[in-house]
């Protein structure tokens, strides 16, 4: 009996923290788009770094609960950093990350203060503001940042020294992909470590939370500077790959994209920012080709449907229906998937 | 020995409205006391000033000696003052077994830990698979919380709390709501709680306050009305009046 529930608790605790076939299956098919689409690495260069941003927002989003308009301004802050220090000599791309991550860690950490207190519409409104203001200052700034005419005559160095960017954009596309994977595996690690699940707690009931003796708002700081350097990063990342960074990176319809990408793969599992990051990119993509005026229309379209029927609802029912499928082989290992595609890691 | 907790002169005013009241009390150690008193009487604005939700206008509340008056929530449950809530205030998305792992890591200073999978500490794993027997929650332990039965859900309430390994409980009627089917389970963990924690209970349930406690106080319009054993108490006709709503001439 002791024993028994021993194991329960030892497993019951540790599952969350184990890799299951579909994410291993997931990360080798990213990786074999390096090796088969070349002619498509510039646009999966893309959806990387949109995903590795949505991944940012998920992080306070789906793990603490804290709704923002205004990611765009880590983001672009990241952009414009890592561009600023290329065009200034510092070519070297991992170096211009790190310092862009550091930038948008110290941005977030500050104004992380500010999304500590009031009800969701006063977080939507102050992470607004603060992507406003820091895409004015860009604007006027425009001795640094180039202004209205974007940031221009970046010119990065190889990659740890040995890799050159080419035109085609293939190692700018592993590069994206390396980092993204690396922050992601970092993220997925720290989501099911007892910090993580202090989040959790946080996002579900944070009265309780505080009952059981958690400080609350630093485990909100904490995760809100880290979500903070990620999107640094991402915007790094677009502004290296790209050599180019247009007041764009700052504006409102970033941080919404990033929410719509976010919604669209599902909140709260990590892989929902790059799953719609995917799917964002290729809708656009597909839409776009097909009716060059209005793909916003079916975008806007998709979303209401989506948040309307319930993306759980969805996910649940496909989820249902490869078990079932998957069933027909092998009956005995029926609790294999949700381990590890469930929603909430 | 110092009182478990102690409260000298505490007053809690919201705006002209005096919520409590003067109120000195005391909490022996290892005491089974009970905090009755009407609807209204401030029970909820005591427990809120002791748990640091609110901050008293005056007076002064000690932990084990200790003053703790400005001291941040989170702060007096890691000094070990812990509370449950009369309505359950649990973690609907987490499993009973994340719920008390969050609880038992947070206390042994897990919480800043963010590179280890939390099954991964033995001490962690033994102390959870003793609060589970202990509040009988071993069956359930893998299963969604906003699925348990109501009084599974009530024995959590208590069961996290405890697992926050308290030196004072605050007990906020914990049998609140529960069907009498699943009455007797909870009855049973809550009067085994071991003797080294001191239980302050508020409570409606009068079977309750009598086979649980051996002091009881009793609150009326913010402050202290009177104190006594449970045959005191019980016996005042003052606090009949004014608890049980007969008339003093009777």
């Amino acid at each position: 009996m002791q024993s028994t529930t021993a194991e329960t608790v030892r497993t019951g605790l540790s599952r969350r923290g184990r890799w299951g076939l579909g994410e291993i299956a997931f990360w080798l098919v990213a990786a074999a788009t390096l090796f088969f689409l070349p002619e498509r690495h510039l646009i999966l260069n893309e959806i990387a770094i949109i995903g590795l941003f949505a991944l940012s927002l998920d992080l306070i989003l789906g793990y603490a609960g804290i709704v923002s308009l205004g990611h765009a301004a880590f983001f672009g802050l990241g952009a414009y950093v890592a561009g600023i220090l290329a065009k200034n000599g510092i070519t070297d791309p991992l170096a211009g990350l790190v310092v862009a991550a550091i930038a948008s860690a110290i941005l977030g950490f500050v104004t992380s203060f500010l999304v500590l207190r009031g009800s969701d519409l006063t977080k939507l409104m102050v992470t607004l503001g603060v992507a406003l203001v820091l895409g004015e200052l860009a604007n006027q700034m425009s001795w640094l940042t180039g202004g209205a005419d974007g940031l221009q005559g970046i010119s990065m160095g190889p990659i740890l020294g040995l890799f050159e960017f080419d035109i085609f954009g293939t190692v700018a596309y592993a590069y994206s992909l390396v980092v993204t994977f690396v922050l992601f595996v970092l993220a997925r690690r720290i989501v099911v470590s007892p910090f993580g699940l202090s989040l959790r707690s946080i996002r579900d009931n944070p009265l309780r939370a505080r009952a059981v003796g958690i400080p609350v708002n630093r485990r909100l700081v904490a995760v809100y500077t880290l979500a903070a350097a990620y999107a640094g990063v991402a915007g790094g990342l677009l502004a290296q790959t790209t050599q180019f960074v247009s007041l764009d990176v700052l504006a409102f319809h970033r941080s919404a994209d990033v929410m719509l990408v976010l919604v669209i793969g599902g909140v709260g599992y990590l892989y929902g920012g790059l799953i719609g990051a995917v799917v964002f990119k290729v809708l656009q993509d597909v839409l776009s080709a097909w009716t060059p005026q209005y793909w916003q229309f079916w975008i806007g379209l998709i979303l209401v449907l989506l948040v309307l029927a319930g993306r759980e609802r969805l996910t649940d029912k496909a989820r249902f229906a490869v078990k079932r499928f998957f069933g027909r082989f092998k009956a005995q290992r029926t609790d294999a998937m949700p381990t590890t595609s469930a929603r909430e890691i | 020995m110092a009182p478990a907790l102690e409260t000298r002169g505490l007053v809690k005013r919201f705006g002209g409205l005096v919520a409590t009241d003067d109120v000195t009390f005391k909490l022996e150690q290892g005491a089974r006391h009970a905090l009755i008193g009407p609807n209204g009487a401030g029970k909820t604005t005591f427990i809120n000033l002791l748990t640091g939700v609110l901050t008293p206008t005056s007076g002064q509340i000690l932990l084990e000696g200790e003053d703790i008056t400005r001291l941040r929530p989170e702060l007096r449950v890691q000094r070990g003052l812990a509370r449950t809530f009369q309505i359950n205030q649990l973690f609907p998305a987490m499993t009973p077994l994340e719920t008390l792992g969050l609880a038992v890591s947070e206390r042994m200073g897990g919480g800043r830990d963010w590179w280890r999978v939390i099954g991964s500490k033995r001490e962690i794993v033994d102390e959870i698979v003793e609060i589970a027997q202990r509040f009988r929650l071993t069956d359930v332990l893998d299963e969604r919380t906003s699925n348990l039965a109501y009084g599974k859900q009530r024995l959590l309430e208590i069961a996290v709390a405890f697992a926050c390994r308290p030196r004072v409980l605050l007990l906020d009627e914990p049998a609140a709501g529960v069907p009498e089917a699943e009455r007797h389970e909870l009855l049973a963990t809550v009067a085994a709680l071991p003797r080294d924690v001191s239980v302050l209970l508020i409570e409606h349930d009068m079977d309750l306050v009598f086979s649980f406690a051996d002091r009881i106080s009793v609150l009326v319009n913010g402050a202290l009305f009177t104190e006594g054993t449970v045959e005191e108490v019980s016996s005042d006709p003052r606090v009949r009046a004014v608890y049980l709503g007969e008339s003093v001439d009777e």
